[in-house]
């Protein structure tokens, strides 16, 4: 066996790299030394993310376990700018008494994570398909549970593990199915075989469910809210962005190459599945008091929105696909960026504590206004031009109904976005949150998510790379 | 560089200008020379494109510029103008350049004031000069921000209501048309977005009433036709004073400006066919809003619904599809958009005074504001259609035209649109009779001082532009007509 084959998995092993020192860092590094610890981490995650960001050749080890396409980078950066950010925007919470003895455990777990969604994305057989997503689901409940002796943080972490695990259970039996009707595990092979029958669509919905129950679409998504409102406010943006978006490319990629020949099947399931999500999450949205709730079903239903780019299963869906990613990625991290620090700083997480805001933290709440503008997908931010191109991609395979729904929907959307508007502007106040003077790295983090959100539409370039590298059925 | 990217550019440098902007002087400078020059351009623009038409350019639109913008879905940024979009960005600059100057003063936040509202202008422009849907409807959406949070922040009475019924309509609006915009690109078969290359393509006649449907709707909401109106009177009556002269002038031709371009141009069959479905209910929104307004007892409310009565008109007249109506429409929109505007300025200037818009408290100001209350009576009888003013023109035009089709239906809905004009008179001649004249009850009004120095330019500005258009409308029906030639033909195929 040639086992320099397995220098090319780069991306894994730079990451892997990252993780060992950190950890070695941490362990034996002595008091005084250890106050660096979080510029290295940040820093080395860096130089992570920018050796990593040039696609190259295709290629296959061990017999196809391991797949790489370049579009994967791509993805992959994504991913590594979202949990920079989230690095970025953690330092100050990270400091506080609570947590400083633990920041360690904080890096550590966050990369295992990663680590486990490089695998997913990348495996080319079910078993390794796996490992990934269990690899990325365990780290990711101590990390819900990061606040152990808040009750909440620990009820979320309990929560989060057991349904995860029950989801994974359903995935593999799914795969047992599927390795009973075709006695093979490598997606290379398993694209010709799934044709339908129905043990095939039995071992298809067992399979998916453990990944919807990742993305949290409605009927799977009852964890959410709970799991949202109870993590760590910078946990939660990592589970809403970078656990989410991971999952969603993956259930593009696994649906036109493992089930491409079911795609009549699996459109008619995502039909009612994005139907059902995005109506369902944003009329929940319009009640919740509580910010993190609040966010929890607005990623619903934007995780909806990711589905439109995955229900075309053509090259374009997966470009506008991953570009929706990115924007919403940098529009949701600016969001909780926001929150984060007014949580932090004064504890308050109500809508209601965010009135007259404004008046007090302009800057902030010019941010957070702009993110949501974005969300909602309204010019000339950003998240007009990926709703666009998403809308876009699945009416031109001829979903027209499913557009006109998403579109009404996003009217409805749009009217709870301005009620956070609202309450930040309009509203008057006779306690607001007082001034609040973030830190370098909060700054340096909403200033990179702002000009993301003004400038990446405007630029064409982003998408055009992008779509270079789609592929589809 | 294309000299149509100077009605882009100026807004946004303002809008920098404005973020970097530290006292008040330098606001002031920033607005004043942003609008300044932005009126100075359209003039410009005026005179180039005549030149061009007078060396025998007979390009449909001229000035293009065209920059591949998303090649993957053929999206372009494409400008240029004809005729029609030079008279509206003229139009569009006097009224902003207006309206800047009746917030002059404005003493909550003027920064963000003006920033939101070079963003809201820069929608306009862009919306004006772009061809290609794409780029159309991005600067359509664009104002719906500024919109929303002009009114919330800076408007009166219930304006959270009206700033949030404003934003989820013209969302609602939006959102059709996108609709109809990504059927029209891909059911044409067409590779571009651009809106003469669109023309071109013929799409499924069935097809084309689903989508004339939506983008109809669509631009119906925008442009307040009934029955989807509801959010002009109370948005309007909320807004800030240039807010109301902006929405009622330029925001509410936008929609019938997009269903003329977009929908009429792009779907002349389907229009053909579902033309008595609109025609009826934009004769009835005629009738209607006149009509409501009889019973308003707060300016701001009367003349709101005098808008969707003048915009009614627009909707009614391009239904039409004769040339001679669809003239009458561009005028009307240039003409009620000058109007509007000095009603809401005047209206404005009135209310920074009394502090109350029921005119059942106010009598005899004409005998403490003489300044106002001249203005105030111009814009009243421009309204109902007095000759000599631009009203009287547009308004003939469209009756003109519409007589020209024989047919019962079009006569009937033609009366019943004509009987405004009638309805029109009572309401403007009440109020001005009532608010103007008689004897001051109220002894806290006669310390009232007239108009200011730039409540005055702003004025005369927009009195000069109504009797311009009315005593010289050839210019610009001419420069109408010029353009209107390809979408009868198209029509007409």
């Amino acid at each position: 066996m040639n086992y320099s084959s397995f220098l090319q998995m780069q991306e894994e092993l730079s990451l892997l790299v990252v993780i060992v020192i950190l950890l070695i860092y941490d362990i034996f590094a002595g008091e005084k030394s250890l106050r660096f610890f979080q510029p290295v981490a940040i820093v080395l995650f860096s130089i992570h993310t920018i050796l990593n960001c040039i696609p190259h050749h295709p290629f296959e080890i061990a017999g196809g376990m391991y797949h790489y396409v370049p579009m994967l980078t791509y993805v992959k950066t994504i991913l590594n700018l979202g949990t920079l950010i989230i690095f970025l925007q953690s330092q100050h919470w990270l400091n506080g008494e609570e947590s400083i003895n633990r920041r360690g455990e904080f890096y550590f777990l966050t990369l295992s994570t990663l680590f486990g969604m490089y695998i997913m994305l990348s495996a080319g057989h079910f078993l390794l398909f796996i490992i990934g997503i269990e690899t990325a689901s365990i780290p990711m409940a101590t990390l819900v549970a990061f606040n152990k002796y808040t009750h909440k943080s620990a009820e979320a972490g309990a929560k989060y593990i057991l349904s995860s695990v029950f989801a994974s259970g359903l995935s593999l039996f799914g795969i047992s199915m599927i390795y009973g009707t075709t006695g093979t595990l490598y997606f290379d092979d398993l694209s010709g075989l799934l044709n339908g029958t129905p043990i095939e669509l039995m071992a298809f919905v067992f399979f998916v469910v453990g990944l919807f129950f990742k993305i949290s679409l409605v009927p799977f998504h009852l964890w959410t809210p709970d799991v949202y409102e109870g993590a760590p406010t910078n946990i939660t943006s990592y589970l809403s962005v970078v656990s989410k978006g991971s999952a969603v490319f993956v259930l593009f990629t696994l649906f036109i190459k493992v089930f491409g020949n079911m795609i009549d099947q699996w459109q008619a399931i995502l039909y009612g599945i994005i139907i059902i999500s995005i109506t369902l999450a944003n009329l929940f949205a319009i009640r919740q008091q509580n910010m993190k709730r609040f966010l929890a079903f607005s990623s619903i239903s934007q995780a909806g929105y990711l589905l439109l780019g995955v229900i075309s299963g053509s090259a374009t869906g997966m470009s506008s696909l991953v570009y929706y990613l990115l924007v919403y990625m940098f529009s949701n991290l600016a969001i909780f960026g926001v929150v984060s620090v007014i949580e932090d700083r004064t504890g308050k997480i109500n809508i209601r504590d965010y009135n007259a805001l404004y008046s007090t933290n302009p800057k902030l709440s010019m941010v957070m206004a702009l993110a949501l503008f974005s969300l909602a997908g309204i010019p000339p931010f950003a998240g007009f031009f990926s709703k666009f191109f998403i809308f876009s991609a699945a009416f031109q395979k001829g979903f027209y109904i499913l557009v006109l729904i998403a579109l009404i929907n996003t009217i409805v959307s749009l009217y709870y976005y301005l009620l956070v508007v609202r309450a930040m502007f309009f509203n008057t106040n006779d306690h607001p949150v007082e001034s609040i003077k973030s830190d370098v790295s909060l700054k340096i983090s909403l200033i990179i998510c702002t000009v993301a959100i003004l400038l990446i539409g405007g630029f064409s370039v982003v998408y055009q790379q992008i779509a270079l590298l789609g592929f589809g059925i | 560089m294309n000299f149509l990217l100077i009605f882009i550019l100026i807004p946004m440098l303002m809008m920098v200008g404005l973020f970097f902007a530290n006292n008040r002087k330098q606001i002031n400078l920033i607005t004043l020379s942003g609008s300044v020059l932005l009126l100075l351009s359209a003039i410009g623009l005026t005179f180039l494109y005549l030149h061009q038409r007078a060396i025998g350019n007979t390009a449909e639109m001229l000035f293009i510029t065209d920059v591949p913008w998303y090649p993957a879905f053929n999206i372009h940024f494409l400008v240029g103008v004809d005729g029609i979009s030079v008279i509206m960005l003229l139009l569009s600059s006097i009224i902003v350049f207006a309206s800047v100057l009746v917030s002059w003063k404005i003493d909550t936040m003027p920064k963000e004031y003006f920033i939101w509202f070079s963003l809201l202008s820069a929608g306009a422009f862009g919306f004006f000069i772009s061809l290609d849907l794409f780029t159309l409807f991005f600067f359509l959406e664009m104002s719906l921000v500024p919109k929303f949070l002009l009114i919330g922040i800076w408007g009166s009475g219930k304006k959270e209501y009206s700033a949030f019924k404003l934003a989820l309509m013209v969302m609602g609006g939006s959102v059709l048309v996108l609709f109809g915009i990504l059927g029209i690109y891909y059911f044409s078969g067409a590779e571009s977005m651009n809106l003469l290359e669109l023309a071109k393509h013929t799409i499924p006649l069935n097809i084309q009433y689903y989508l004339f449907v939506s983008s109809f709707v669509g631009f119906g909401i925008i442009g307040a036709m009934f029955p989807f109106h509801s959010w002009v009177p109370d948005g309007h009556s909320s807004a800030p004073t240039s807010v109301s002269m902006f929405l009622s002038g330029i925001s509410m031709k936008l929609g019938a400006y997009g269903a003329f371009r977009v929908a009429i141009f792009l779907l002349p069959e389907a229009a053909h066919q579902l033309a008595w479905i609109f025609l009826i209910l934009a004769a009835f929104s005629v009738f209607y809003g006149a009509f409501t307004a009889l019973a308003q007892t707060d300016l701001k409310y009367i003349n709101a619904y005098a808008s969707i009565s003048h915009c009614g008109l627009l909707f009614f007249a391009f239904l039409i599809f004769n040339e001679t109506a669809i003239t009458g429409a561009f005028l009307q929109m240039i003409s009620h958009g000058l109007i509007t505007a000095l009603f809401f300025a005047t209206i404005g200037m009135i209310y920074s005074r009394t502090h109350t818009r029921m005119i059942n408290d106010m009598n005899g100001l004409m005998k403490v504001i003489p300044f106002i209350g001249v203005s105030f009576t111009i814009a009243g009888l421009a309204s109902l259609g007095l000759p000599g003013f631009s009203g009287f023109i547009a308004e003939m035009t469209i009756f003109v035209g519409a007589f020209q089709e024989t047919d019962l239906l079009h006569r009937v809905l033609t009366l019943i649109a004509a009987t405004s004009i009638v309805i029109t008179a009572v309401y403007i001649l009440r109020v001005v009779g009532k608010v103007l004249f008689g004897t001051i009850t109220n002894k806290h009004h006669l310390e009232f001082a007239d108009a200011t120095w730039w409540e005055r330019v702003s004025v005369i500005v927009l009195v000069i532009a109504i009797a311009g258009l009315g005593s010289a409308p050839m210019l610009f029906s001419n420069m109408i007509n010029d353009s209107l030639q390809p979408v009868l033909n198209n029509l007409m195929r």
